[in-house]
């Protein structure tokens, strides 16, 4: 035993270590994304009264690897105009970034690949240079469909990551630490824990503020990913695809699962600030006398439901909400969501000097 | 710490690579994708120095939102490098001059904090405050020693933006714009008339 513990604190072993967990945490969100995928497809197909993709494997679950071989064996196409280097460029910082923020993602206790203490401004930084993949395909496709399409985004993206930020803030005061694994540890015993809930019976109050900073949160997240109903970036019916117009094969393929990634990144998020991480949504006292690795799955099967739950929601909006006019978009957020998150945060602030936990950090 | 010098290195020779890049490549797209790439490596070298605060912020506010705007603006100029080229002869001796001046302020700065240290101003360096994270350290100087000013900078920074405002708001007469209101208070009796029209005639608004 002391010989490996020895072995993993050298360099080497770190280093070893390290691209391990970051292989076991892509992996598994790669074949997730597969099925959630294929998910996000039936879905859609089902509130249509569909069937959807039915014919790979049963139930068309192997669509999503038919897809694959079907994107990683075209020709990749590259136009005559483009700017090559920026144009190949693009999809890959989308598809990096997406995998890059994962890597704070506390996904049970003690699973996470860096636990650092920024963990929410690390998420925030990644997520804000994800709009550079989409503004360089959009650029370097050297076509108007594209760059309108990526114009677009631009806009969008900064305009809504302002309302996330403020809500992120919301959240931060509550807990008083930017370290993702300690803000999920502080939402322990229950649901009525959750920041969502105002974290605790003695910020009940909060209630009144939280629960409408989580909506504004997950209707901001639908706009930062280019989820319908603001899926203008690459409104189909405007823009033929936007930005993605010119890629096809595996550029396009790396752009689909970078989005995608993000998408249930976004559910992740939303599941650790406000409703518990890896907590159960009941007190957990018998879980003490587990072992640490089966306390971790029985954590990571929880944050791992309410992820799926909260896809399933942003599947739903896809099927049901028709897509907005980019004026009432930014009306959106920048008249309603960013005054709104502003007096949210004054007022949780206020809670926190003011409130009955007066000072305590 | 071997692997700390790697890094340093490599983040180093990128930032400084990359800010020549940025005033020497042709295309003015790729000027800012170079500036954007040193934004992020300078990020790299703050978290070296174990400023994650500042270098999180540096992502967030200058690559995430600066950079993204600046990029907006060169994609969306059409940049005409034939007339950019023509003025260089012009320019040149006094844009060397502004070079020279600054890059002698720079060094005599440096010099003076090496030599002279930059504890040695009326002010000590902080001690680490036990058991804070720099964040929380940040923090904790910002709003008590330094309220005011930076109260100051946040008010500059608002004046700052509704002067930008004020200078490119205008109002159009003519334009129909959408009032949410108005819409959402239309019901069945005033949103609906039923006229009769007579053949011939039209509706004559």
């Amino acid at each position: 035993m002391d010989a490996t513990t020895n072995f993993w604190a050298t360099p080497g072993g770190w280093t070893l270590l390290a691209v391990g967990q970051i292989l076991a945490v892509m992996i598994w969100i790669l074949l997730s994304l597969a099925f959630l995928l294929l998910a996000d497809r039936k879905i859609w197909a089902g509130v249509q009264m569909r069937k959807g993709p039915n014919m790979v494997g049963p139930f068309g679950l192997l669509q999503s690897f038919a897809d694959f071989l079907k994107f990683v064996l075209k020709e990749i196409v590259i136009p005559d105009g483009a700017d090559k280097v920026v144009f190949i460029l693009a999809p890959l910082i989308s598809f990096v970034l997406a995998f890059a923020a994962w890597a704070v993602v506390p996904l049970a206790p003690g699973w996470v690949v860096s636990d650092i203490n920024v963990g929410v401004l690390y998420l925030l930084a990644i997520s804000s240079l994800g709009v550079y993949g989409i503004i360089m395909g959009g650029w370097a496709s050297n076509s108007k469909y594209p760059f309108l399409g990526s114009l677009r985004s631009a806009a969008q993206m900064v305009s809504y990551e302002v309302s996330i930020g403020f809500v992120i803030i919301t959240v931060i005061l509550l807990a008083g630490t930017m370290n993702l694994q300690t803000i999920v540890a502080q939402q322990a015993g229950g649901f009525w824990n959750w920041y969502v809930f105002g974290g605790g019976l003695a910020n009940l109050p909060m209630i009144l503020i939280m629960v409408p900073m989580a909506v504004v949160f997950f209707i901001s997240a639908l706009a930062e990913t280019n989820r319908p109903p603001f899926d203008l970036p690459e409104a189909e019916s405007e823009l033929v695809a936007g930005y993605q117009v010119e890629y096809s094969s595996t550029p396009y393929l790396l752009f689909m699962i970078g989005e995608y990634a993000n998408i249930v990144l976004m559910c992740a998020i939303i599941t650790i600030l406000f409703f518990g991480g890896w907590q159960a949504p009941f007190p957990t006292p018998f879980l003490e006398s587990w072992p640490a690795t089966a306390q971790s799955f029985f954590g990571f099967m929880w944050f791992f439901a309410k992820t799926v739950f909260f896809f399933f929601l942003i599947a739903m909006v896809k099927a049901i909400v028709p897509r907005y006019r980019y004026d009432q978009l930014m009306r959106l957020g920048w008249k309603i969501f960013l005054p709104t998150s502003l007096v949210a945060v004054v007022l949780v602030a206020a809670w926190r000097v003011f409130g009955p936990a007066q000072g305590a950090i | 710490m071997a692997l700390q010098a790697i890094a340093f290195y490599l983040l180093a020779i990128v930032t400084i690579g990359s800010g020549l890049a940025v005033v020497s490549v042709r295309n003015p797209v790729h000027s800012v994708l170079f500036l954007i790439l040193t934004f992020f490596s300078a990020a790299g070298l703050f978290l070296l120095l174990g400023a994650e605060f500042l270098a999180m912020l540096l992502v967030v506010v200058y690559v995430g939102a600066v950079a993204v705007l600046f990029l907006f603006v060169v994609m969306m100029l059409d940049v005409d490098f034939g007339a950019l080229k023509q003025g260089f002869a012009r320019y040149m001796p006094l844009g060397g001059l502004v070079a020279g001046i600054l890059a002698a302020e720079m060094i005599v700065v440096a010099t003076a904090v090496a030599t002279g240290g930059a504890a040695s101003g009326p002010r000590e360096p902080m001690a680490a405050l036990d058991g804070l994270s720099n964040t929380e350290t940040i923090g904790r100087v910002l709003y008590t020693d330094y309220v005011y000013f930076f109260q100051a900078a946040g008010l500059v920074l608002l004046v700052a933006m509704i002067g930008a405002i004020v200078l490119t708001l205008r109002h159009k007469p003519g334009v129909r714009r959408q009032v949410i209101a108005d819409q959402v208070a239309r019901n069945a009796q005033n949103g609906m008339r039923s006229v009769q029209i007579k053949p011939g005639e039209g509706m004559g608004e």
